[in-house]
């Protein structure tokens, strides 16, 4: 992918990369030449994670020859990072880096969101959403402009894209007012389309006091009725039914309570920090994640609803995978012609393969536009 | 005539952003500036206005504070002529600063009415459906992005007419801040130049406001006097610190360079000072020989008894506004600044201020107008309908409260003393009134005036 690029020559070679080896050794400013060099290398060093960072104005192993304020981070994709580990104050299942099936339901809604947000308010095309190999997905914005974006613009973008503020000690983290930007409605009907099978039936938010207490929390006291006792709710009903208690008390002011609340236990939660900066390094597609041994595969939003982070590969499996592979090879090396024989890569014959298709199709995307983008530019300069 | 420029946007800081438009286009059409943009007769005013700008740029290019007052300035002056610019003008403009945003073709807007319509407050639907449209890249709509008041449509950004004004000032701060950033650099070999020279010399010297340091008024007030004016003459910044002390017998550091400073620009002697400030500490936790030790100390070091001698002025509201902010336990700075709304409030009413008056100054308080706030408080405790001169430093407040309560307003044509403190247009009291009788009577004008033959030539 950073390879396939019809890129102006040096891009790669001022890519910067960076190693965790063992022992948690930590390496910064790894920059090659050329692809074969960093895979040279990974073969040779090893490192448990890689991470990519940003495009320099010089070759970020040289950083340190160069006199202070000349060498600058001058692209990077717009990257960002939804973590499980920031909504364990609205969910009850689980909490720090343990992930189930009932709260990954906030990633699926995590990147329904913002993809739409991506590509219908910030004209992206380019962009790839992969799993992080635990409790959270990365997204990687490629396109050419983007990729060009002040650290001061991706700031801004951060802030339009955040709802939910406020640390421990806030209790509500969202308020709305009129007018409603059409960003947030947009985003209230794809949090409402999960939002009834994920809170109210998998997380029972309303199922016992302890839960209802902290929805409670959230309701405004001027519209609360004295005493919980509207809680007894079907479950069916849900938050509309609290809806109902809200609007028979006798101050009809307008309100968003239901909205807020459905809100704050479902919209995305960003990491700020990984997105702003223009030389953060995150961690780089296909990596193991040296917890659970999980590849950080791609994921395929057409096929979001399917998708488990518990299938996904582990590099055991993988291993074994291919020493299964390899075994097959050896009972036919002696049926086939070595000529016609297609040493078909390794990875293809893993359960690896429908993730790398995902990335394929996603490096195939953002040739064909370069292809185009090129060509258009030859014809309006009358290249012949 | 550089002078003029310089009061011109005195008038504009106070007024301009106030809707004193109609004043600001007399004032300006006195002044003979361009009050109409890209008004093509007449030439030469806005020859004036151009070579006025970037002398500007030069004698202020040098500091920090300089420069962003300069930019707020110019700002503010840029943003009055932008609105008044017809619709088929501002497309003019842009097209000549190379700002080419086009505006959304009716069938989109169509489409994304109501979208557009939830995404800017601020605009009626009617107001929706008559103004136009642009679509801005999503570089140059920051601040619009940042606070979701803008509707982002496929990595453009659709501004109404009316918040262009905001993508075009931000267009505008910048470019005008790298330009005074390079304008610094060449700085040296300018003034090395002698036609420039004299000009950028008396500019420094013309910057210069009465800083309240002159010992004309020392030994007028006694110290019993204090508490009493502290309700009638101070500034509210001052009747807080006053306040503080009086309740807490202390004031920190801060309060103390404030008041301290205060008090000896309203003419109290040193010896005076000593007694005020010991006499109130005393009832408080220091003791007689601790304050005679430290405290003592520390306000002769004001008057210029001590150390390296330098006779500290009273601080500017700049100043005030500006630097140390003050945190837990203090009771400096500027309270229209620094206070929390709802305190300022409460403050307010406590001093008997109608709640009319009360809602005019949060307004101009939201509005981040300081010291247009604290005119007005003048204005309403003083109860004139017009203060009469613009507020630039607690000094010059009490001053003129003084000599309005005392009887009679002589004309402020009295007022202006050469000094050096800051490099602020501090000397036109004379604004609001015609322009052209203050010029006459200062004597740094007659000498400027001579300066209005450099743009008379060719």
């Amino acid at each position: 992918w950073a390879v396939t690029r019809g890129m102006e020559k040096g891009y790669f070679a001022r890519r910067e990369f960076s190693f965790t080896l063992r022992d948690d050794i930590y390496v910064r400013y790894q920059s090659f030449e050329r692809p074969q060099d960093l895979e040279k290398e990974l073969q040779k060093a090893c490192p448990y994670k890689v991470d990519i960072g940003a495009v320099y104005s010089h070759r970020p192993s040289q950083h340190n020859t160069l006199r202070s304020g000349a060498f600058q981070a001058q692209e990077k994709e717009l990257v960002f990072d939804v973590d499980m580990t920031d909504y364990d104050d609205v969910r009850g299942c689980c909490s720090s880096a343990e992930i189930c099936s009932k709260c990954w339901t906030l990633m699926t809604i995590a990147i329904r969101i913002l993809d739409r947000a991506l590509v219908e308010d910030l004209g992206v095309q380019h962009r790839l959403w992969v799993y992080s190999g635990r409790r959270g997905v990365h997204c990687w914005v490629c396109d050419d402009t983007v990729r060009k974006w002040s650290s001061s613009l991706r700031s801004s973008i951060v802030d339009y894209l955040s709802l939910v503020k406020g640390g421990a000690d806030t209790v509500k983290k969202v308020h709305l007012s009129d007018p409603v930007h059409p960003f947030i409605s947009k985003s209230l009907r794809l949090v409402e389309e999960y939002f009834e099978q994920y809170a109210l039936l998998g997380q029972d938010i309303l199922g016992c006091r302890e839960s209802w207490d902290k929805v409670l929390a959230l309701v405004p006291e001027h519209i609360l009725l004295p005493g919980s006792s509207c809680l007894s709710l079907r479950l069916g009903e849900g938050l509309a039914a609290v809806g109902a208690c809200s609007s028979s008390s006798s101050k009809k002011l307008p309100s968003y309570t239901e909205q807020e609340i459905m809100l704050q236990f479902c919209f995305p939660r960003l990491d700020g920090n990984v997105s702003k900066g223009l030389n953060h390094l995150l961690k780089s597609p296909f990596s193991v994640h040296p917890k659970t041994g999980r590849i950080s595969v791609p994921i395929d939003i057409q096929r979001l609803e399917q998708f488990d982070p518990f299938a996904v590969p582990t590099i055991s499996s993988l291993c074994r995978e291919l020493d299964e592979a390899n075994d097959e090879d050896k009972d036919k090396e002696n049926e086939e012609d070595p000529e016609s024989r297609r040493r078909v890569r390794d990875y293809k014959r893993t359960s690896l393969a429908p993730y790398v298709r995902v990335f394929e199709c996603f490096v195939e995307d953002m040739e064909r536009a370069r292809r185009g983008e090129l060509l258009r530019r030859s014809d309006l300069q009358g290249d012949f | 005539m550089v002078l003029k420029i310089v009061e011109n946007l005195g008038v504009k800081y106070l007024k301009g952003t106030d809707e004193y438009k109609s004043k600001l286009e007399h004032e300006l059409r006195k002044l003979k500036f361009p009050y109409k943009a890209l008004a093509e007769d007449d030439y030469d005013a806005r020859r004036k206005d151009h070579i006025s700008h970037f002398i500007l740029r030069l004698a202020y290019c040098q500091s920090e504070d300089l420069r962003r007052w300069f930019i707020q300035q110019e700002m503010d002056l840029f943003r009055y002529r932008f609105n008044e610019l017809s619709d088929p003008l501002v497309q003019q403009f842009l097209e000549y600063v190379n700002l080419l945003y086009e505006p959304i073709s009716k069938d989109v807007k169509k489409r994304l009415k109501d979208e557009l319509f939830m995404s800017t407050p601020g605009l009626s639907a009617e107001k929706v459906e008559e103004q136009s449209f642009y679509k801005i890249p999503l570089q140059d709509a920051q601040d619009l992005i940042r606070v979701r008041r803008v509707l982002l449509n496929y990595g453009f950004a659709l501004v109404p007419h009316q918040d262009m004004v905001v993508i075009i000032l931000n267009n505008y701060r910048t470019k005008l801040s790298k330009a005074l950033a390079l304008t610094a650099r060449s700085l040296p070999a300018v003034q090395s130049d002698e036609r420039l020279q004299p000009l950028l010399n008396h500019l420094s010297h013309s910057y210069i406001g009465p800083d309240y340091s002159a010992q004309k008024n020392t030994g007028k007030i006694s110290l019993e006097q204090i508490d009493a004016l502290s309700v009638k003459s101070y500034p509210i910044c001052m009747r807080q610190l006053h306040k503080a002390l009086r309740e807490n017998h202390h004031l920190r550091h801060g309060g103390r360079m404030q008041y301290g400073l205060f008090l000896k620009g309203i003419g109290l002697t040193l010896e005076q000072a000593l007694e005020f400030w010991r006499s109130e500490f005393i009832r408080g936790k220091i003791d007689a020989d601790k304050f005679d030790k430290g405290y003592a100390y520390s306000i002769r070091h004001n008057y210029g008894k001590e150390g390296k001698r330098t006779d500290y002025t009273p601080f500017s509201c700049m100043k005030i506004i500006l630097s140390n902010p003050p945190s837990q336990g203090d009771y400096h700075g500027c309270p229209f600044r620094h206070s929390d709304p709802e305190l300022l409030k409460q403050k307010l009413q406590s001093y008997k201020i109608s709640s009319t008056g009360i809602s005019q100054i949060l307004e101009l308080v939201k509005g981040m107008h300081y010291q247009l706030a604290c005119q007005k408080y003048f204005e309403l405790t003083h109860d004139v309908d017009d203060i009469g001169f613009p507020l630039n430093h607690p000094n010059q407040y009490f001053v003129e409260s003084q000599k309005l309560l005392s009887g009679g307003r002589e004309l402020k044509k009295e007022m202006s003393h050469p000094g050096s403190s800051q490099l602020k247009p501090t000397s036109q009291e004379s604004i609001n009134s015609s322009s052209a009788t203050t010029t006459s009577n200062n004597e740094a004008d007659t000498e400027l005036e001579g300066l209005d033959e450099y743009f008379a030539e060719d």
